[in-house]
């Protein structure tokens, strides 16, 4: 029996150190090849006629001049004649032709008619929803009298808008068809595994002849699960077509609907004795995933205050369905939560800080937290900068602090790896996989080259082909655990297979044997060793392949992280503008693969926090339902200037790696919107209770306080 | 225009996935089907231009157009209406620059021109004729990489990539200009590119470790103008025949951009 | 993009006669009209390219009569030259904060004078005034950057430009090149406010192109502006004041103010030049500037804060003018 296990810290030699990603020449160089890069021979172009109403019916529609076009090879109708849309840019028909002018062309060519129907795009406004969807209310303990005792109590509403993925690379595919049933799909999506099957369904193959490809992909954030109805299309027209088609999203198309995160509002009543000791909770809170659901925040977050009640409801909205995005619901529950409860600590007088280590006892990891906060506070010099709400510095210029805490699972997802040693000593792993650019690759290939004793250079990783062992999709975290579980797990047993032929031939037990230093040797004898070439000699001319999965044996990963982060900022309380000082993150994820591509991820995740903290949010027309923010000018993301000082620590060492491998793309996103907000709240003295911290919502919050504070005096 | 034409009647048969997969070969297809090379003359095909004002109207249809890119002059026919990006991405294969929001934003698309960062997507081909052109693959190559590069690939300055190639030319030309930036300078200069996966720091320590020890590139710099058609399956990158290195001009203009 | 006839002409004359074909556009930089024609918000049927006429590049100084400046000079040029930065900093610096190197490295001066308005109405394809059953979208919908002044209707569009009201404040002077021949006109006449959707926000006549730019010497008047931009990376102004005053000893003989961001044209905020006469600058002299700039200003739906925008600006521009504040990041 191989007893599964990572190596113990003073065994790693590339395990936790700072590697290169492996992609990153082919990256830096452009010779990277992704989806929306290949050209397969004779390839066509597909464009999408898509629906310009939040809400219609197809009244009627013509294809006929777009197929007389010359060069058009397909057209097909999606939503025909008593279809009913139900959000803006819905696809209508689709074309295929011989250059993407000429499928424009016969696109504009396709005549529509539509009936336009009422919309409905303004969840904020529930009150003026035409429909709502009631979650079931969680009551736990007494809130109501709980909050009744309550000795300092504060209400408030919180909101952050809809922000959509904006993937660089748009969503698309390349389809070829190979067989009469067959076909091959170069998508970039972020689950190759799972997208094959859903377009088998889609176009009534076997989801054995489907064959999926992702080489490299430009983003997805959480967006890019799906075969998508595009997807199909694609295939269907390339069918038609007898060639192969591309079809990739244009950037209005991208925004608008293939990736929405969905909103959150919510109204907060919380209090707490005197001494900062949290009692009572109570709220409500409501999103719009679109027509349906989008699940539902964790509120109150992180801190189970004994006596609570929370309903989330849903209010549906002409938009497309909401999609996962890093860290699904979290960003929401943190910043509604962390908002209140900052508020809270301003009522009470208090220090944010002992607030929140006050309450640590409420969390599920108090001592993580405990020794995150007193990191982040050594790092933001915390204790020593804070001042109590309101900058009382002249002139218009306001710093202030704000912190927030978050959690994630991040348990490795199921996976398959199939690792092979060939005859030459070159190892390979093979994974149903892909590289959404956290770095996949090269975490694999460390797991299997400090497995087998190789260097880098040694191993090879194929990856990003739905054809390897199936392994789960790139989100929520998963990845890491899961891949390098499996990795790790098979490379042991390949070891097992291996020490078995050489034992006898090196004259000790398979047991007494290692791989180290690109030989397999005797442990307590080291100069009696193979090289790996000869090692497989002893097989004959056939490569050594085995086999590991994740779940398995041993416990290679787990879950359930904390994380903290300190913001600090300055507000120009005269126009509004919020610029970033610093941030401070301290996170924990395990053990660590990959020290320089895991900072990465965290330093990658407080920018996209930030941005949409700070200026992000897709604005929907009231008056038409249509997205206004359809380009990179009005979806405003935060640039190279705009992050301000960025200080990130990993928690790692004893305590932290006996926990396995934990995912690290989620965490890191959850708390810059919260601490960013509480920040800017510690600066003005007051809080803007919406994001993104625009000068807008800036301004309208100080305008607002002004006209409480007249009121209260004219009263 | 007759072969040109051809690229519209896609060729039977497929590819091979690993002649697919492997970039440059997909260029070699592209040869075989009529990749645009044409000899002076041919380009000059009567109808493609007439005189109006004493001036030349081309199009709307394919003209005959020279391009300077990487060091080697490229012939080629377009439409007035092609973008640079589209023109080097479609008809040449040099993908490295990215088709992202193509409105002039993102900075994915970024190239050289006259030494100068643009994006690609907001100039026509046709305007940018007979001026020096440097895409992302007339820096190095992934054995071995100009050391911009490698201080990307040093600093981590990269998630999923796609920016990556813009970023790489918006740094070039910023530090060609600029050689020892303040992080305000880098932040200015690098404002017009946008990343989603956020790399932002390592872009930072990237630019700021690659500028004490960046050579003078030679490629970007003015070079004679190669007479002759290039043989279309080496004209992807250049790689294959180095530019013949000069001294670079540099003008230092040594400003300080307000920021 | 739909397809159009191209032609790249090297005299003035060629060009006007070669524009004078019905639906023919000049191209200069492209940044703009590029994603314009994109969008198929413009369909020219020909673009005459001005980068090849000569003499249309470059700054010269008229040896203390002011500034020509070559209307197809790009912005990264204008921003880097010696004689521009002399007499006028803070246009030179202006030129330097805005968009990006990608863009100031090919749009031109004349470009930016006439770029098209970032209304996202209009950008989305609804047209510039656009209107819905007689109803303007932009004052029923969201105006979060639509206009506070000038907007009586029918149009909420912003001028997008920051160098515009600068170069209004100083007296700037355009020469225009037509069919007609050549006229030179203060800026701020090339603006108007269209009446009826299709009418231009520009007052070119047909086949005309902007030749050059003509600044008057600076003559030791006290010359600043002040723009709100959120982000510090690629963003456009949300308002901006350009402030221009002509100094009787220690107080103020005569003031521009000009307000860019805030109407459909450059803003001269006279309210706050009359306040100004006369006056000493100082912090509560520039706040009452601000205030009475925007006077007159109207609040949409959603754009409050752009009057609070604007009265700090002005603020703020004459404050740096007068010295007594920094550059802004």
């Amino acid at each position: 029996m191989v007893e599964y296990s990572w190596p113990k810290a003073e065994d790693r030699r590339l395990i936790g150190k700072r590697i290169s990603r492996l992609d990153g020449p082919a990256k830096v160089t452009g010779r990277a090849k992704y989806t929306y890069d290949l050209k397969p021979q004779g390839m066509l172009w597909a464009k999408v006629l898509r629906c310009p109403h939040a809400h219609a019916r197809v009244k009627s529609l013509d294809v006929s001049a777009a197929e007389r076009m010359p060069g058009v090879k397909a057209v097909r109708v999606i939503q025909g004649p008593g279809a009913e849309i139900q959000w803006a840019l819905d696809e209508v028909a689709a074309v295929a032709a011989t250059s993407e002018a000429l499928a424009e062309a016969a696109v504009r060519a396709i005549k529509v008619e539509y009936e336009v129907l009422p919309h409905f795009v303004a969840e904020e406004k529930i009150e003026q929803a035409p429909k709502v969807d009631p979650g079931p209310e969680e009551t736990v303990g007494d809130p109501d009298a709980a909050l009744a005792a309550a000795e300092v109590k504060v209400k408030g509403t919180y909101g952050m808008p809809l922000v959509a993925h904006n993937c660089l690379e748009a969503h698309g595919q390349i389809v070829q068809w190979t067989g009469p049933d067959s076909l091959t799909a170069w998508c970039s999506t972020q689950a190759v595994a799972g997208v094959a099957p859903q377009l088998a369904e889609g176009v009534g193959i076997p989801a054995a002849n489907v064959r999926v490809v992702t080489e490299y992909m430009g983003g997805g954030y959480g967006s890019k699960f799906s075969a998508d109805r595009w997807g199909v299309e694609c295939a269907r027209l390339a069918k038609l077509a007898g060639a192969p088609v591309k079809l990739m999203l244009d950037r209005r198309a991208e925004i608008t609907v293939a990736g929405d995160r969905p909103s959150a509002y919510g109204e907060v009543e919380v209090g707490a004795k005197r001494d900062g000791t949290l009692t009572a909770w109570v709220s409500k809170s409501w999103a719009s995933g679109g027509l349906g659901s989008a699940g539902t925040p964790p509120i109150p977050y992180i801190f189970q205050v004994p006596n609570r009640r929370h309903r989330h409801s849903s209010v549906p909205t002409n938009r497309a369905s909401a999609r996962a995005w890093r860290a699904p619901n979290h960003p929401q529950g943190a910043f509604i939560t962390m908002s209140a409860l900052d508020d809270l600590a301003a009522a009470l007088g208090m220090n944010p800080l002992d607030f929140f280590l006050q309450n640590l006892a409420l969390t599920k990891l108090e001592k993580v937290y405990r020794e995150e906060l007193q990191a982040a506070d050594e790092l933001m010099g915390w204790r020593q900068r804070w001042h109590p709400r309101g900058d009382p510095a002249k002139g218009p210029l306001k710093q202030g602090l704000g912190l927030s805490l978050h959690t994630w699972g991040g348990r490795g997802h199921r996976s398959n790896c199939e690792v092979t040693v060939h005859p030459d000593g070159m190892a390979e792993a093979k994974i149903a996989s892909q590289d959404i650019g956290t770095g996949t690759r090269t975490v694999i290939a460390i797991v299997l080259a400090e497995t087998l004793g190789l260097p880098l250079e040694a191993v090879k990783v194929s990856l990003g082909d739905s054809r390897y062992p199936a392994s789960g999709g790139s989100g929520g975290s998963t990845t890491v655990g899961g891949v390098s579980s499996a990795t790790r797990r098979a490379a042991q047993n390949l070891l097992a297979t291996v020490f078995a032929k050489a034992g006898p031939q090196l004259g000790a037990a398979p047991e007494a044997l290692e791989a180290a230093e690109g030989v397999i040797r005797v442990m307590a004898e080291p100069s009696k060793s193979l090289t790996w070439r000869q090692a497989l000699a002893l097989f004959g001319q056939t490569p050594v392949t085995a086999a590991g999965a994740n779940p398995g044996d041993g416990e290679l990963t787990s879950s359930g992280v904390g994380g903290v982060q300190m913001a600090d900022v300055s507000v120009d309380a005269e126009t509004g503008v919020v610029r970033i000082n610093k941030v401070v993150a301290v996170q924990d994820c395990g053990l660590v693969i990959d020290l320089k591509t895991a900072e990465s991820q965290v330093y990658g995740g407080m920018i996209m926090g930030i941005s949409s903290a700070l200026s992000e949010e897709k604005v929907l027309d009231p008056v038409t339902g249509v997205a206004l923010t359809t380009d990179f000018e009005s979806y405003k993301m935060a640039g190279i200037a705009d992050v301000g000082e960025l200080v990130v620590r990993i928690m790692t060492g004893p305590g932290y790696d006996e926990r396995g491998v934990i995912g690290l793309g989620e965490p890191p996103v959850i708390s810059p919107g919260p601490a960013i907000a509480n920040a800017v709240a510690n600066a003005l003295g007051v809080r803007v209770p919406f994001l993104p911290l625009t000068p807008r919502r800036v301004l309208d919050a100080l305008a607002a306080m002004t006209a409480d504070v007249a009121k209260k005096e004219t009263a | 225009m007759a072969r040109d034409g051809e690229r519209d009647d896609p060729p039977a048969g497929g590819l091979s996935r690993r002649a697919f997969l492997r970039g440059g070969a997909a260029v070699g297809a592209l040869g075989s089907a009529g990749l645009l090379v044409l000899e002076g003359a041919e380009a000059k095909a009567p109808g493609a231009s007439r005189s109006e004002a004493g001036v030349e109207v081309w199009g709307p249809g394919e003209v005959p157009i020279r391009l300077r890119i990487n060091g080697k002059s490229f012939d080629l026919k377009v439409e007035p209406r092609a973008t640079l990006l589209d023109t080097l991405r479609e008809r040449l294969e040099l993908t490295g620059a990215k088709r992202v929001c193509d409105r002039g934003t993102c900075g994915a698309c970024t190239v050289l021109l006259n030494g100068k960062a643009v994006y690609a997507c907001s100039v026509l081909a046709i305007d940018v004729q007979h001026q020096p052109i440097v895409t992302v693959e007339g820096l190095g190559r992934p054995e071995k990489l100009h050391p911009l590069q490698a201080a990307f690939v040093e600093h981590d300055a990269q998630q999923c990539g796609f920016c990556t190639p813009g970023f790489v030319m918006a740094a070039k030309a910023f530090l060609d200009h600029n050689p020892s930036p303040t992080l305000e300078e880098i932040h200015h200069g690098l404002s017009g590119n946008f990343c989603r996966c956020g790399t932002y720091m390592g872009l930072r320590k990237a630019v700021l470790a690659a500028a004490p020890q960046l050579p003078a590139s030679a490629l970007e710099e003015e070079e004679e103008d190669r007479e002759g058609i290039d043989d279309p399956a080496m004209s992807d990158t250049g790689e294959k025949e180095p530019a013949k290195k000069k001294p670079p001009k540099k003008k230092k203009r040594g400003r300080r951009r307000h920021g | 993009m739909q397809p159009f006839e191209y032609a790249s002409p090297t005299t003035r004359e060629q060009a006007v006669r070669l524009l004078a074909a019905p639906g023919a556009t000049a191209l200069a930089g492209g940044s703009d009209l590029l994603g314009l024609m994109k969008d198929e918000i413009e369909t020219p049927k020909r673009l005459i390219n001005l980068k090849g006429i000569e003499g249309l590049t470059g700054v010269r100084s008229e040896k203390g009569k002011g500034l020509r400046i070559g209307a197809l000079t790009t912005l990264d040029d204008l921003a880097a030259d010696a004689a521009l930065g002399w007499e006028y900093p803070a246009i030179a610096a202006s030129a330097g904060r805005l968009a990006g190197p990608q863009i100031r490295n090919v749009a031109t001066v004349g470009g930016n004078l006439l770029q098209r308005p970032r209304c996202w109405y209009f950008r989305n394809g609804f047209g510039l005034l656009a209107q819905k059953d007689g109803k303007s979208m932009a004052a029923e919908g969201d105006n979060r950057y639509h206009a506070i002044l000038g907007n009586d209707g029918p149009a909420y569009f912003v001028q997008p430009s920051t160098l515009v009201p600068l170069l209004v404040a100083v007296g700037a002077q355009v020469t225009l090149f037509g069919p007609q021949g050549e006229r030179r006109i203060d800026l701020e006449k090339l603006y108007r406010i269209p009446q009826k959707e299709g009418e231009p926000e520009h007052d070119l006549q047909a086949g005309e192109i902007v030749a050059e730019l003509f600044l008057p010497p600076a003559a030791g008047r006290k010359i600043a502006s002040y723009e709100v931009r959120q982000r510090q990376s690629l963003d456009w102004s949300l308002a901006t004041a350009a402030v221009c005053l002509e100094m009787d000893g220690g107080t103020v003989g005569r003031a521009r103010v000009v307000l860019g961001q805030v109407a459909p044209i450059p803003w001269n905020a006279t309210e706050a030049e009359e306040l100004l006469k006369g006056k000493a600058i100082d912090a509560a002299v520039a706040e009452q500037a601000g205030e009475n700039a925007v006077q007159k200003a109207r609040a949409l739906s959603h754009n409050r804060y752009k009057i609070q925008l604007a009265r700090v600006a002005v603020k703020r521009a004459l404050l740096k003018a007068a010295s007594m504040m920094e550059e802004e990041g």
